[in-house]
């Protein structure tokens, strides 16, 4: 199915990225191409399939609901870009 | 020594022949002469790597008797490492120095191997020829000329040109056994679920699984038995009983029954790799194994299902890469939405921001069932193919790859770059364990058979490639240019 530039734009926003004007024709066209082959898959009818989320049928393992990180906030924190009194910074949401 | 297997060092090391410091230091001379042409590493660490060592030499006096003590080894710079840089081969992680071990890493750690440094990689692990790294192509050690491979480019180029003894490889796709064949090397890809993804950065959680990338089959079992096991930290890591991977190598293999899939050697398939592949048939038959055609008929769907269910696992993932609490974040946002947008579109690259776009809209409203849903129906039926497969045969072998290593940008559609894992990708689509083994070399480039098993049998694929390997040289073939290793201890 062929995307047209609007659309891109839309999942480059549901993404959170940016697409500037220049790149958005050959975005557009190679996402296309991608969904093209993806399309093959239609060619075949899996009405009575069961999904497969998951190579291996196992369930989930459970574990008592303790404590068992230690705080590392300190050491953490180190790798933001901008923190400050143990929070990190971010530009400003509300006016 | 530098170009000698796992078990040769240990062996040497054991006997004292060689001291762990030495054969570290042998690398890291190997490192410095030619890394600067291969690019197979993106993080070299000469300091504490010698520290490890001495502390190795030190803990053999002591009577630690590890297999795997003092053996100078790569991480894919995928796996987490304390303090030292993990970039994922992105500018996203540029600046990033990991607080803590992945747990392959620390299982490593335990076992006493010489960390040499981080490998080069395709960004995210997202490519299949080392061509989207952050930090610059790799270059393949048979031609430079032409890639390693990838994701695992870097890990693969590294052991082929002996800048390690041995390295470790993430495969989502190909990622592992694709580089191996490029580089004429061993890879493996173990079942999902055996290695912990626990400090492993994530790009399609239900596929991703680490694996060894050595010079020998034996050596990969060596590895996967430090390798494996359960890990609390991963909630779909496996509980299965220890296991000794060098224990079965050995075992003769007549009575093996070898599937071959048709569809692996239709059209498509260069002459030379199928020749290659159908010489190493030969060559199993004559060791007592039969031969028998299988069916993998939904096998060119794995190609478009993967592409779905791949990008819609990695939108998720990558979707934490904010620039608020690591890695890189955009110079003067105007506000919060602008960071993010600015942030991600100058920290990933095009193919990265493509398959999150990709991921994205297929999992948008109104989309879900055509694109996730239908590739998860996919998904089962190619997973019903192996597993009928596997009620007549014990092991599947075919091409690892289509041809050999093509030229560094000679690719430039994704779809093609995609199309190149085309043997690969069902194999993580089903979960399954698989190797790539070297079975020629055709115009200086080396060919790789792939060898599926069923689930969690490793050791049978192990055996299979290990005595293949015990009756032919291919995996001690080494690359021309830089092959020549002398006064290098």
């Amino acid at each position: 199915m062929a995307l047209d530039k609007s659309e891109v734009e839309k999942i480059a926003h549901l993404a959170r990225l940016h697409v500037s004007d220049s790149e958005a024709e050959e975005v557009t066209t190679r996402i296309t191409d991608i969904l093209a082959l993806i399309d093959q898959m239609q060619s075949v009818d899996t009405e009575s399939v069961e999904p497969l989320a998951h190579p291996l049928d196992v369930v989930q393992r459970l574990r008592i609901d303790e404590v068992t990180e230690e705080n590392q906030r300190e050491s953490l924190q180190k790798l933001a870009p901008a923190s400050e009194d143990g929070l990190y910074l971010v530009p400003k949401v509300l006016e | 020594m530098i170009n000698s297997t796992v078990a040769e060092i240990s062996a040497a090391l054991k006997a004292g022949d060689i001291s762990s410091v030495e054969i570290t230091q042998a690398y890291l001379n190997r490192i410095a002469k030619l890394n600067g042409e291969l690019n197979a590493y993106i993080t070299v660490c000469e300091e504490s790597a010698l520290e490890q060592a001495a502390a190795a030499d030190a803990g053999r006096s002591a009577g630690n008797t590890s297999p795997l003590l003092g053996i100078p080894i790569a991480h894919k710079d995928i796996f987490c490492t304390k303090d030292i840089l993990t970039t994922c081969g992105s500018r996203m992680l540029h600046n990033f120095v990991s607080p803590y071990n992945a747990t392959v890493v620390e299982r490593f750690n335990d076992a006493g191997t010489v960390l040499l440094g981080k490998t080069n990689m395709d960004e995210f692990a997202m490519g299949s020829s080392n061509e989207t790294s952050f930090f610059g192509d790799v270059k393949n050690p048979w031609n430079t000329e032409c890639v390693p491979g990838g994701s695992s480019g870097g890990s693969a180029a590294a052991v082929a040109a002996d800048l390690c003894a041995m390295a470790t490889g993430t495969d989502t796709g190909g990622s592992i056994r694709q580089p191996a064949a490029f580089c004429g090397i061993t890879g493996f890809k173990p079942s999902y679920g055996r290695v912990s993804r626990w400090g492993m950065i994530a790009f399609a959680s239900s596929l991703d699984q680490a694996g060894p990338i050595t010079k020998s089959a034996e050596d990969a079992a060596l590895m996967l038995n430090a390798m494996v096991g359960l890990d609390e930290k991963d909630s779909t890591s496996i509980d299965r009983p220890a296991e000794d991977f060098t224990a079965s190598l050995n075992q003769p293999l007549k009575g093996l029954r070898i599937g071959v899939p048709k569809q692996h050697f239709a059209q498509g398939l260069s002459m030379e790799v199928e020749e290659a592949v159908r010489n190493a048939l030969a060559e199993y038959e004559k060791l007592g194994a039969t031969i028998k055609e299988v069916d993998l008929t939904n096998s060119h769907l794995s190609v478009s299902a993967y592409y779905v269910v791949a990008p819609a696992e990695a939108s998720a993932n990558l979707s934490r890469f904010d620039g608020v609490r690591y890695g890189y974040r955009c110079e003067d946002p105007v506000d919060l939405e602008d960071m993010y947008k600015r942030t991600r579109s100058e920290g990933f690259g095009e193919e990265v921001k493509r398959r999150i776009m990709i991921g994205t809209y297929a999992l948008s409203a109104g989309y879900y069932d055509a694109y996730y849903r239908k590739a998860q129906k996919i998904r089962r039926l190619i997973k019903d193919d192996f597993d009928r497969a596997f009620e007549e045969v014990d092991v599947i072998i075919g091409p690892t790859s289509p041809h050999t290593a093509f030229k560094l940008g000679s690719k430039s559609d994704p779809v093609s770059m995609y199309l190149e894992d085309i043997y690969t990708i069902a194999v993580n689509l089903a979960g399954l364990p698989a190797a790539s083994i070297p079975v020629g070399v055709a115009n200086g480039l080396p060919m790789g058979m792939q060898i599926i098993g069923a689930y969690f049998d490793e050791a049978k694929i192990l055996n299979v490639a290990h005595q293949f390997q015990q009756h032919t040289d291919w995996h001690k073939q080494k690359p021309g240019p830089i092959a020549s290793n002398e006064g290098e201890a």
